[in-house]
């Protein structure tokens, strides 16, 4: 703006340009990782840029992917979801038990509305009691826990006969050579980003997060809308145990231990922010599929497994600093 | 009357816990006894001196999650290098980790203005990456018994470990509520824009807690490998969770501006007081996940229907 005065000078003409050059960042920042990340592993390693290696790095995804979709939601709309990762391994649980004893269309069934009475929890404590998200996430977090820990009396679960059972389709099969599991994330990943960006529901979300009470004003429960929230990560997260169980074919009882933050992690990498109203599901495919990246890369380059947390550790912190930095128009704070 | 009610009302925990120590000592015969007590002021000191530091780090507005990692880091440096530079100077090395990841995290907040959530939420991740990167997945076994003797040791039969944490809070009390930088703790976390006005500076002062923390956790994770005489490299992980459990309960705000260190201990004493009752009884710990996590929620809640005046008058 300045800019467009005549008697601006040089100074103000590079604190311009630098702004632009930081907003530039801070709206692309994440795709220019994304294409950084891509060129430097592909240049370094010969493996990496293979469709097989591809498609092997969207399956690890896949489950980290399909929960941080919902939990997406849950951050637009100005909450956290904490309990994601205790959910995972309740459910994971929960659908490798049934298998063998009610078998596996019910099972899958029962999971879902088991996981969704769970969500369903979280969303009326968050929703229509009001309470602080974090604490309430984070005391179910444990809870969850306490209960698959209860239910399976501290034993890990397993799927007798492996081989001859349909449930194998969701974890270890593939159609035209691409595995199943990418399948469901990416197909889900596609039904929520249009449901987030062309429906009033995802409208609703955005304007809830956003400015709660304009929303209100503009007659948009709020209550209703986070509860629907929660119930959709509770739906995805269902979605992730059922790709888990098929996988592994059986669960240990705190399989999802830590999911919570990795997800979260992801989803912030995707700059969703965490104050709400702002975010995408395309964002956050990209943040799961960064982090899957500099997981496989490091592999492939001969580094131990723990090198990509270090990576991880400096890559969220920058590209969250860079999109607030952008917003604000300077790198640093002035406090 | 009245000031007995408001204070109750301010930390329903307390109550809590007088009503657990009721319940569990009439349940069973061993939980009534000085040797239990101290048994229980050991087993809480590890989450406690985290708690300290993460009392002062909520009030502030900011939380902590890289504080479980932190623990490892120190625990695996104290024990690790003992060999080579003798037991003072590792544990000296342990604390200084501790101190730096703290700044570290403090001056990324302070500068880019990132929300301490998500910056120690990435120190988490990479600092586990460096606990992994030093012990090779490998977990260290102090070889010098002096090192282990001092976890298990007393003075006047009070053990080392319950002594140091009793001194601490009351170090962290009267930092908290008597000196300056206290003050300014408050003023922080309740209004940062008029901290800011009133010229804090507001940058530093969040720094140094970051720092108080990471010392706490360090602390906590060397006096944690004493007990076992040993460190794993998985060492401290949930802690994050258990201790801004123990401080919520304590009724420290996460919004920040309000909280107590007495508050905090209160949050302390119940978990683990809980957990050493129901072992007691022989109930099998999931329970007693169940029932945090259900105790959770409940002072949660009960804390908004409290307070909700008061509340009223602050929100805008």
């Amino acid at each position: 703006m300045k800019a467009s005065l005549p008697m601006s000078n040089s100074s103000t003409v590079a604190t311009d340009n630098r702004k632009r050059v930081l907003q530039f960042l801070g709206k692309h920042g994440i795709l220019l990782a994304f294409l950084l990340c891509m060129m430097i592993f592909s240049l370094t390693t010969d493996r990496f840029l293979s469709t097989g290696n591809l498609l092997t790095v969207l399956m690890q995804v896949s489950i980290l992917g399909t929960i941080a979709l919902g939990v997406t939601f849950v951050v637009i709309g100005g909450n956290l979801d904490l309990s994601v990762g205790s959910l995972l391994s309740f459910a994971t649980v929960l659908v490798v038990d049934l298998h063998d004893k009610v078998g596996p269309t019910q099972a899958i069934v029962l999971t879902i509305v088991f996981t969704l009475i769970i969500g369903a929890i979280n969303g009326t404590l968050v929703g229509y009691l009001k309470l602080n998200s974090l604490i309430v996430t984070l005391g179910m977090l444990s809870a969850i826990q306490g209960i698959t820990l209860i239910y399976t009396s501290g034993q890990n679960v397993d799927i007798q006969d492996q081989e001859n059972t349909w449930f194998a389709f969701f974890g270890r099969e593939a159609i035209f050579g691409i595995p199943v599991p990418a399948i469901i994330f990416i197909g889900l990943a596609i039904i929520l980003q249009v449901v987030l960006l062309k429906t009033a529901f995802g409208r609703k979300v955005f304007a809830i997060g956003g400015n709660g009470v304009a929303a209100a004003f503009s007659g948009i429960y709020r209550n209703r809308m986070v509860f629907s929230t929660y119930l959709l990560s509770a739906f995805t997260t269902a979605c992730a145990a059922i790709i888990l169980g098929s996988r592994v074919m059986g669960s240990q009882n705190n399989v999802g231990q830590g999911y919570e933050l990795q997800v979260l992690a992801g989803v912030i990498l995707g700059g969703t922010s965490l104050l709400g109203g702002s975010g995408s599901i395309m964002r956050t495919v990209i943040g799961i599929l960064i982090l899957g990246f500099i997981q496989n890369g490091l592999l492939l380059l001969g580094y131990p497994y723990y090198a990509q947390w270090l990576v991880t550790w400096v890559v969220i912190i920058l590209a969250v600093w860079l999109d607030i930095a952008a917003k604000r128009g300077r790198l640093l704070n002035d406090f | 009357m009245h000031a007995f009610i408001q204070s109750v009302k301010r930390q329903p925990i307390w109550l809590f816990i007088i009503a657990c120590i009721i319940f569990f000592s009439f349940s069973n015969e061993y939980f009534f006894a000085v040797n239990n007590f101290q048994n229980i002021l050991v087993q809480t000191s590890t989450i406690g001196l985290i708690a300290l530091g993460m009392t002062f780090v909520m009030i502030n507005g900011n939380i902590d999650l890289s504080v479980g990692s932190t623990v490892a880091l120190a625990a695996s440096l104290a024990v690790g290098l003992q060999g080579a530079l003798g037991i003072p100077m590792a544990v000296v090395i342990g604390l200084g980790a501790g101190v730096l990841i703290g700044a570290i995290n403090g001056l990324i907040v302070w500068k880019t203005g990132v929300d301490a959530f998500i910056v120690t939420l990435g120190a988490m991740i990479g600092v586990r990456g460096l606990v992994f990167v030093y012990t090779e997945e490998q977990s260290f076994y102090a070889s010098n018994f002096a090192y282990s003797d001092f976890g298990m040791s007393s003075i006047f039969s009070l053990p080392v470990l319950a002594l140091i944490f009793i001194a601490l809070t009351i170090v962290a009390h009267i930092l908290l509520k008597y000196t300056l930088h206290g003050r300014n703790v408050y003023a922080v976390g309740g209004n940062r824009k008029a901290a800011i006005e009133a010229g804090i500076k507001v940058g530093p002062h969040m720094l140094i807690n970051f720092m108080l923390i990471g010392f706490m956790a360090a602390l906590s994770g060397i006096l944690l490998s004493t007990q076992m005489g040993a460190s794993t490299p998985n060492l401290g992980r949930d802690y994050e969770l258990w201790t801004i459990t123990a401080v919520v309960l304590g009724g420290t705000r996460l919004n920040g501006g309000a909280g107590t260190i007495i508050g905090t201990l209160g949050g302390v004493l119940a978990i683990g007081i809980l957990r050493n009752g129901m072992n007691l009884m022989q109930v099998p710990s999931f329970y007693v996940l169940v029932i945090m996590g259900s105790i959770l929620i409940t002072v949660l809640f009960l804390d908004k229907r409290l307070n909700v005046t008061a509340s009223k008058g602050v929100q805008i």
